[in-house]
């Protein structure tokens, strides 16, 4: 691809004599060609990882069109699924989602701003790095890894101890009460909560130690050196800075719990009925997925599911573009308007 | 009376709310590890039981009966290796115009910010939408779109840390050889990338321990074969689908068979991780 | 304005590089404000003035640096040998290899330190691995770095101390034969034994290249350098031989910084 000419005239002679300025040999290389070559090369690659959102989209909307031309709007409010008269709605899936991640995130917000507070403010430096290195292990632990323990493990101490105790207690008080009612199965909309909620928490407190990081330290002593309690700093100057960087944590693990298909499908229950109780068995649109798509039979239940994947995936590119835009706000430093 | 003294009752309220916040994170964080000690005590509890070298030397049975996860174990190596050679070089050099190229132009902050919804987007979409583009239009499942599904899930990982990695290299090491009469292309790849090799590498296998883990984009394209195949065009055995397959299944057999391979799995991740971690710290000294 | 050059007491020696009616702009920002200069073969000249005078960008526009980015621009002419630098058509890195640059913080790359030196070679050179051994060896010779690393030739080029690793930056520099060596504040990140060592070299290289070195230290300036060049605020002030620039000013700005009332 290049040509030199070698300088054989020069290099026979003594080391200091190459030094005398002769003219520099002419050199050849298509320099601005390989340049531009890969200029472009690594430009197409980034222009294809940008369009690959877009590409997913489209191929879903195609994938749903049989589906959106005989339900319409209709399908998101409908509670229907009988794949024998090819009639489908998304309201128990949507609702299985939506329900299962709210009670992962219940459990999990508080649980991770404890672990942050612990690891930002509590800590001793020496415990910092290994706990630190066991909450991303808990993050590394393939969710297959969570379905199966939930399904053999913790679902049956579920069933055994701890459904039965929320029944008498919880399950007594009026109104709250339905939530906790029915036979306790073990598996079910709270164990896939709960189930979930612990795969979240280590990306949430990922995010959130990052974020608490940010607080300059001169800010915090300046509240410690009035006299503030640990409490009081983080409440009145970590969490105000921090505000938008939690916020934008949170909407990450709530991305991540939204989507998440076989720590749910194994303990959810498979079953397309609504209910009151968070005892009952559900289903989630990942779980729904993974359970019938390959048995579907037909364009109408292949194209109804699809559909449910477009709109799973429209809510999760929301929320996740969303807290990435909190988080770039957060690093601009407009979070810090507290 | 002084004021910061134990006679002062707003003084008692605020230590005693502080004794209770800090113990309630300490509880959290007891929570938290409780969890991790639990799940991975349980796998290796039951993974003491169903580990014998018969895991890597039969085939997956049908049901009720007896066997391994060799064809299982096999299909995985295959599709996770197709998968990682195929998202790597899509990934480092996608990665190399967002650090080496991307200071001006609207191309690689839109990328950047894309690349990070796709970092956490469901996997069982990236499964669906393999399925629509590849799988419906061959009719038939295959290891290759298995592959390709598990390359989509491994780009966005490789992007994000050769971006990370390539914008760490110190400016002055670029123009130290571009003063040379060095190329920008060769700039990149003879100077750059070496600069930032562990930290490429240690992404690259963060994104292969991703993937080892991943069961539902593989639900829809490789599917799953009960018999051993190094056929990348017909339906493949893999890990995952197998355990999920083995799992919901009543058989005690394959049970025994899917915390087997559970816990391969794990240890798998488990190591990568860990391999990665200290690659890089090693790499940074 | 209008630099006052000094006559000095020997013949001066022929420009090198010719810097005429030179304009830089970063965006907006006016950095160096119609600059007009004579660098002379053969000699140390050395750039001083206070901090954001504009001396480094005055540097980095002869090898063009200042292209890699790109909201910078300079206007005029840089005269090398004739041809007007800033208007050339011909390959760039070849203007490069003719003039060498060293960094303020030493910059091995992350190979051996036989590699490091091999690197600029290898871009234009197709030598034979004898010749390739000879060339490294009269680098680090040329640098003074040669007897200290000749045994360890193929350990990684940070292992080597801060001043062992600039001094492989010269050599690297001076490796692939250029004319002209720039040296933007080389000694500010050494110790002071490291400092005197590269000075040295300094007072060496120039009977083989012309150099230009810019410092903010005065009295290296005073030690290296046969001419000097004072800058203010993006504007060359005044221009002459270090002996008489030093002991006698002519203008008023050039003694008050010299005298270090100010900067």
């Amino acid at each position: 691809m290049s040509a030199v000419l070698d300088n054989t005239g020069l290099a026979t002679a003594e080391p200091s004599a190459v030094v005398a300025f002769t003219p520099r040999p002419p050199v050849l290389r298509n320099n601005a060609l390989m340049d531009a070559v890969f200029r472009n090369l690594t430009r197409f690659f980034a222009f294809a990882v940008f369009s690959l959102l877009a590409a997913i989209l489209v191929s879903l909307v195609v994938g749903s069109m049989p589906s959106i031309r005989k339900f319409g709007l209709g399908f998101l409010a409908s509670a229907q699924w009988d794949p024998v008269q090819d009639n489908f709605g998304a309201l128990v899936p949507i609702y299985g989602t939506v329900l299962t991640s709210a009670i992962a995130l219940a459990i999990a917000i508080p649980v991770s701003l404890g672990i942050s507070v612990f690891l930002t403010e509590l800590s001793p430096v020496w415990l910092r790095r290994p706990l630190g290195t066991a909450i991303e292990m808990l993050a590394a632990i393939p969710s297959i890894i969570y379905g199966m323990w939930g399904l053999f493990v913790f679902a049956p101490v579920f069933q055994d101890h701890v459904q039965p105790f929320l029944a008498d207690t919880v399950g007594k008080v009026p109104g709250l009460g339905i939530l906790f009612s029915g036979p306790p199965m073990g598996i079910g909309m709270l164990a896939a909560g709960i189930i979930l909620a612990i795969m979240v928490i280590p990306f949430i407190t990922a995010v959130m130690r990052d974020v608490f990081e940010l607080v300059p330290a001169m800010l915090k002593e300046s509240a410690y050196g009035l006299g503030s309690t640990t409490w009081e700093v983080v409440r009145g100057v970590v969490l105000p800075y921090t505000k938008v960087g939690v916020i934008g944590g949170v909407m990450l693990g709530l991305g991540r719990a939204l989507g998440e298909t076989m720590a749910v499908t194994f303990v959810i229950g498979n079953a397309h009925d609504f209910s009151a109780s968070l005892f009952m068995p559900g289903n989630s649109i990942a779980s729904a997925l993974a359970n019938e798509f390959n048995e579907a039979v037909g364009d109408v239940y292949t194209s109804a599911l699809i559909e449910l994947g477009l709109i799973l995936f429209l809510i999760t590119t929301i929320v996740l573009a969303a807290s990435k835009l909190l988080l770039l706000r957060l690093a601009r430093g407009e979070g810090t308007r507290a | 009376m002084a004021t910061a003294s134990l006679d002062n009752p707003t003084y008692r309220r605020r230590r005693r709310t502080n004794a209770v916040m800090m113990a309630l994170s300490v509880v959290a964080l007891g929570f938290g590890l409780f969890w991790l000690a639990w799940i991975l005590g349980e796998l290796l509890w039951e993974a003491a039981a169903a580990f014998r070298p018969s895991i890597f030397l039969r085939m997956t049975p049908p049901p009720g009966s007896d066997g391994g996860l060799a064809n299982a174990i096999f299909g995985s190596v295959l599709m996770s290796g197709a998968g990682t050679l195929i998202g790597t070089p899509i990934g480092i050099l996608a990665g190399t115009y967002l650090a080496e190229y991307g200071q001006r132009g609207w191309l690689a902050p839109a990328t950047r910010f894309i690349n990070d919804v796709l970092l956490s987007a469901p996997s069982i979409v990236i499964g669906l939408f393999v399925y629509s583009v590849y799988v419906a239009r061959v009719h038939h499942f295959s290891g290759w779109a298995g592959a390709c599904a598990l390359a989509i899930i491994v780009i966005p990982v490789v992007v994000r840390t050769t971006d990370d990695m390539l914008k760490l290299v110190p400016n002055s090491l670029r123009e130290a050889a571009v003063a040379l009469g060095c190329p920008r292309w060769k700039m990149i790849t003879r100077v750059s990338y070496r600069a930032a090799r562990a930290g490429i590498v240690t992404g690259v296998l963060l994104a292969v321990a991703r993937i080892s883990g991943e069961t539902a984009p593989l639900l829809f394209t490789g599917l799953n074969n009960q018999f051993w195949s190094t056929d990348m065009n017909r339906p493949m055995a893999n890990l995952p689908v197998v355990i999920f397959q083995f799992a919901m299944s009543p058989y005690d057999e394959w049970h025994r068979l899917a915390w087997g391979g559970a816990a391969l799995i794990t240890l798998l991740v488990l190591g990568l991780n860990i391999a990665a971690r200290s690659l890089f710290a090693r790499g940074r000294n | 304005m209008n630099a006052i050059v000094q006559p000095s007491p020997e013949p001066m020696p022929e420009s090198k590089i010719t810097v005429r009616n030179l304009d830089f702009f970063y965006g907006g920002f006016h950095a160096l404000k119609n600059v007009n200069l004579e660098v002379p073969e053969n000699r140390v000249t050395a750039f001083i003035g206070p901090s954001g005078c504009g001396k480094s960008t005055l540097l980095r526009t002869f090898n063009r640096m200042f292209e890699l980015y790109p909201e910078q621009r300079a206007a005029g002419e840089i005269i090398l040998d004739g041809e007007n630098i800033l208007a050339s058509k011909s390959d760039v890195s070849l203007l490069r290899a003719r003039v060498g640059m060293v960094f303020q913080k030493p910059t091995p790359f992350p190979m051996s330190i036989y590699d490091n030196i091999a690197f600029g070679v290898r871009l234009f050179e197709d030598l034979s691995k004898a010749r390739m051994d000879e060339r490294i060896e009269w680098a680090l010779t040329k640098a003074a770095l040669w007897k200290e690393v000749n045994d360890k030739l193929h350990q990684n080029g940070d292992s080597l101390s801060g001043g062992q690793q600039q001094r492989l930056c010269i050599a690297r520099a001076v490796a692939v034969r250029p004319e002209v060596l720039l040296l933007d504040e080389p000694c500010s990140a050494l110790d002071p034994i490291s400092t005197a060592k590269v000075e040295e070299l300094i007072t060496e290289l120039k009977d083989d290249y012309t150099v230009v070195i810019v410092t903010h230290n005065m009295q290296q300036a005073a030690r290296v350098s046969d001419f000097t060049a004072y800058m203010y605020l993006g504007e060359l002030i005044e221009f002459g031989a270090t002996d008489q620039l030093f002991v006698k000013p002519t203008r008023q700005a050039t003694e008050d910084y010299i005298t270090g009332r100010f900067g």
